[in-house]
C-alpha cells in the first residue's frame, strides 16, 4: 500500500479536480472549465512544488477528507478552513507533510466558498482534451469526487516552496465589487436598466454554481423584446435571463447563449466572485 | 467601437477587454467570415486569438490582444467570398424512424417518405456548435422547411437522435433533455473525447445524411 494515490474518505458537498481548464475548444461546444479561483489554485500548487498547471482539488463549503496511500506534501488554501491530520490540527495555507495512511481532513470553510488542495505531483487522472478539469456543464473530464474513489498522484517534480513571510491570501469578500465593461448587448436594455445595474445593490444567490454566479436584486428592463439568436459567450459575461437578474458566467459557462449580455466582468475580479457566499452584497462598477 | 456599414457591412461589438463579437447580416455572412478567419489563421495573418466561435449571425473572437486595433482592421475587410467547399462531406447513416416524423411531414405538407427524401438529398453545413460538446447546428434546408420546437421539451432525448428546430438540423451527441422534433437516429458517435478529432462535426464541415433501411 505505498502506491502514489489517495483514497477519498469524505467527498464533501462538491469536490472536483481542476487545473487551468481546456480553452481552445469553445467552437465545438466545450466550456473552458478550470479552477474558479485560479490564483488560489496556483498558490497551493507553488507551495507543494507543483507546476502551475498541475491538477488540484476544488472543494465547496464543506471541505473533504482523504487518506493518502503514501507520504505526500499537501497545501490547502483558498477559502480558510480547519485542516487536521489524524485529528490533530495542521497548518492551512502552508505545505504540510502527511504520512501514508493518515487521515487528512479539510473542514467546513469559515469564510469563502472554494477551497483548494494541492498534493505534490498533482492529481494524475487521465486528461481529456488536454485538461484534467471536471466540467459540470458538459460532463467532460473526471466526475466529481465520490466517497471511496481512488485518485492517482503524479511524481513530485520540485521540493515544496519556502515562501518567506507567508502567502498573501486575500480575505473572502464582505462585499463583492465587480468591475464591468458594458457590451456587447447593452443596447438591448433601457438606460434606466443600465443605471440600475451600477447603482443598485445585488446579492449573491444560493443558486450560484460553477456555471454562473447568480444574483438577486432589481430586474433589468429590456429595451427590445426580440429573441437574440445564439451567440458566443465569454468568461465573465453578465447575461440577463428573462427574470432580469444578472448572471455572471464562471468557468463552466455555456459556449453559446441566447440571452443578451449587458456587460463583461473584469477577469481579475472573478476569483473573488468564486469565494462570495450566498447573501454577499454585490456591486457592479463600470471600468473606464 | 461599433462600426455598422463598413465595406463588408459588419458590426464589431466590444466584449470586455479581450474579445470582439462580430455581427453580420445573416447566417451565410457569418459562415463566410468564419471561413475567412480560419483561412487567415492558417496563413498566419490573424492576430493571436484563443477562440473563434461562430454562431447564428455572429463570430466571437475571444482571447485577443489589442481588440480595438483588430476591430479597426476588420471594418476595412472587403466583402467576403462564400466559403470554399471543404474536401469531403461527413456521411451520417440515419434510420428515419423518429417519433416526430409524422408531425414534421404535416408541417412540411408532404408525406413521411418525402421528408426522408428531402432531408437525405440535402447537403448540410455545420454553421456552428454549442448546446453540448459535438452538437452541430446544421444549415442547408430551405427556409420553408423550418419547424417550431416542441411545445414541451422531452426530459430525455436518446444519444444519436436526429432532430429539427427552426432552420437547423442536429444530432444529439449524448442523452439529454431537448425540444427538437426528432425524425431519426444514428449509431455514429458524434463526440468521443478519446478520439482524434473528438468531434465528428466542426464548424464549416459539410454533412450528408444517408438513409438506412430496415432493422429496429
Amino acid at each position: 500500500m505505498t502506491d502514489r494515490a489517495v483514497v477519498v474518505v469524505r467527498a464533501g458537498a462538491l469536490t472536483t479536480v481542476q487545473d487551468l481548464g481546456r480553452p481552445g475548444h469553445a467552437h465545438l461546444g466545450v466550456p473552458r472549465s478550470g479552477a474558479l479561483d485560479p490564483r488560489a489554485a496556483g498558490l497551493v500548487n507553488r507551495l507543494v512544488g507543483n507546476p502551475e498547471g498541475a491538477a488540484v482539488l476544488e472543494t465547496t463549503l464543506t471541505g473533504c477528507a482523504l487518506r493518502p496511500r503514501c507520504a505526500v506534501t499537501v497545501a490547502v488554501g483558498g477559502a480558510p478552513s480547519p485542516v487536521t491530520v489524524d485529528g490533530r490540527p495542521a497548518a492551512w495555507g502552508t505545505p504540510v507533510r502527511v504520512p501514508g495512511g493518515a487521515l487528512l481532513e479539510v473542514g467546513r470553510a469559515v469564510a469563502g466558498v472554494r477551497g483548494y488542495m494541492a498534493l505534490a505531483g498533482g492529481i494524475a487522472v487521465d486528461p481529456v482534451l488536454g485538461s484534467r478539469s471536471t466540467d459540470l456543464l458538459s460532463g467532460t473530464g473526471p466526475p466529481p469526487l465520490a466517497d471511496g474513489a481512488v485518485l492517482p498522484l503524479g511524481a513530485p517534480t520540485s521540493p515544496p516552496a519556502r515562501l518567506d513571510g507567508g502567502v498573501p491570501w486575500p480575505a473572502p469578500p464582505a462585499e463583492l465589487v465587480l468591475g464591468i465593461r458594458f457590451g456587447p448587448r447593452a443596447d438591448w436594455f433601457t438606460d434606466g436598466a443600465l443605471r440600475t445595474l451600477t447603482a443598485a445593490r445585488y446579492r449573491v444567490s444560493a443558486a450560484s454554481n460553477r456555471i454562473g454566479l447568480r444574483t438577486e436584486g432589481p430586474g433589468l428592463t429590456r429595451a427590445r423584446g426580440a429573441e437574440l439568436p445564439s451567440e458566443g459567450m465569454v468568461l465573465g459575461a453578465v447575461q440577463v435571463p428573462p427574470d432580469g437578474c444578472p448572471v455572471v458566467f464562471l468557468a463552466d459557462h455555456p459556449t453559446t447563449g441566447g440571452y443578451p449580455v449587458v456587460a463583461v466582468v473584469d477577469e481579475g475580479d472573478l476569483g473573488a466572485a468564486a469565494q462570495a457566499t450566498p447573501g454577499t452584497p454585490v456591486r457592479f462598477v463600470p471600468l473606464g | 467601437m461599433s462600426r455598422p456599414g463598413g465595406p463588408s457591412g459588419i458590426k464589431v461589438l466590444p466584449v470586455g477587454d479581450r474579445a470582439l463579437l462580430i455581427e453580420l447580416a445573416d447566417g451565410a455572412a457569418a459562415e463566410a467570415l468564419h471561413a475567412e478567419l480560419l483561412r487567415r489563421r492558417a496563413a498566419g495573418t490573424l492576430p493571436a486569438v484563443r477562440e473563434i466561435v461562430p454562431a447564428a449571425r455572429t463570430v466571437l473572437l475571444d482571447g485577443i490582444d489589442r481588440p480595438a486595433g483588430f476591430a479597426a482592421e476588420l471594418a476595412g475587410w472587403e466583402t467576403l467570398p462564400p466559403p470554399a467547399r471543404t474536401a469531403e462531406a461527413v456521411e451520417i447513416p440515419v434510420r428515419y424512424d423518429g417519433p416526430d416524423l409524422a408531425e414534421v411531414a404535416a408541417v412540411w405538407r408532404v408525406t413521411e417518405e418525402e421528408v426522408v427524401a428531402i432531408h437525405s438529398a440535402t447537403e448540410f453545413r455545420v454553421a456552428f456548435c454549442g448546446f453540448a460538446p459535438g452538437f452541430g447546428y446544421l444549415t442547408g434546408l430551405p427556409q420553408r422547411y423550418a419547424v417550431p420546437r416542441r411545445a414541451t421539451p422531452r426530459t430525455s432525448v436518446p444519444a444519436g437522435s436526429l432532430g429539427l428546430a427552426g432552420p437547423y438540423s442536429g444530432v444529439y451527441p449524448r442523452s439529454s433533455p431537448g425540444g427538437w422534433q426528432l425524425i431519426g437516429s444514428t449509431d455514429l458517435e458524434l463526440w468521443d473525447p478519446s478520439r482524434e478529432p473528438a468531434a465528428l462535426l466542426s464548424p464549416g464541415a459539410r454533412v450528408r445524411f444517408v438513409a438506412e433501411t430496415g432493422r429496429r
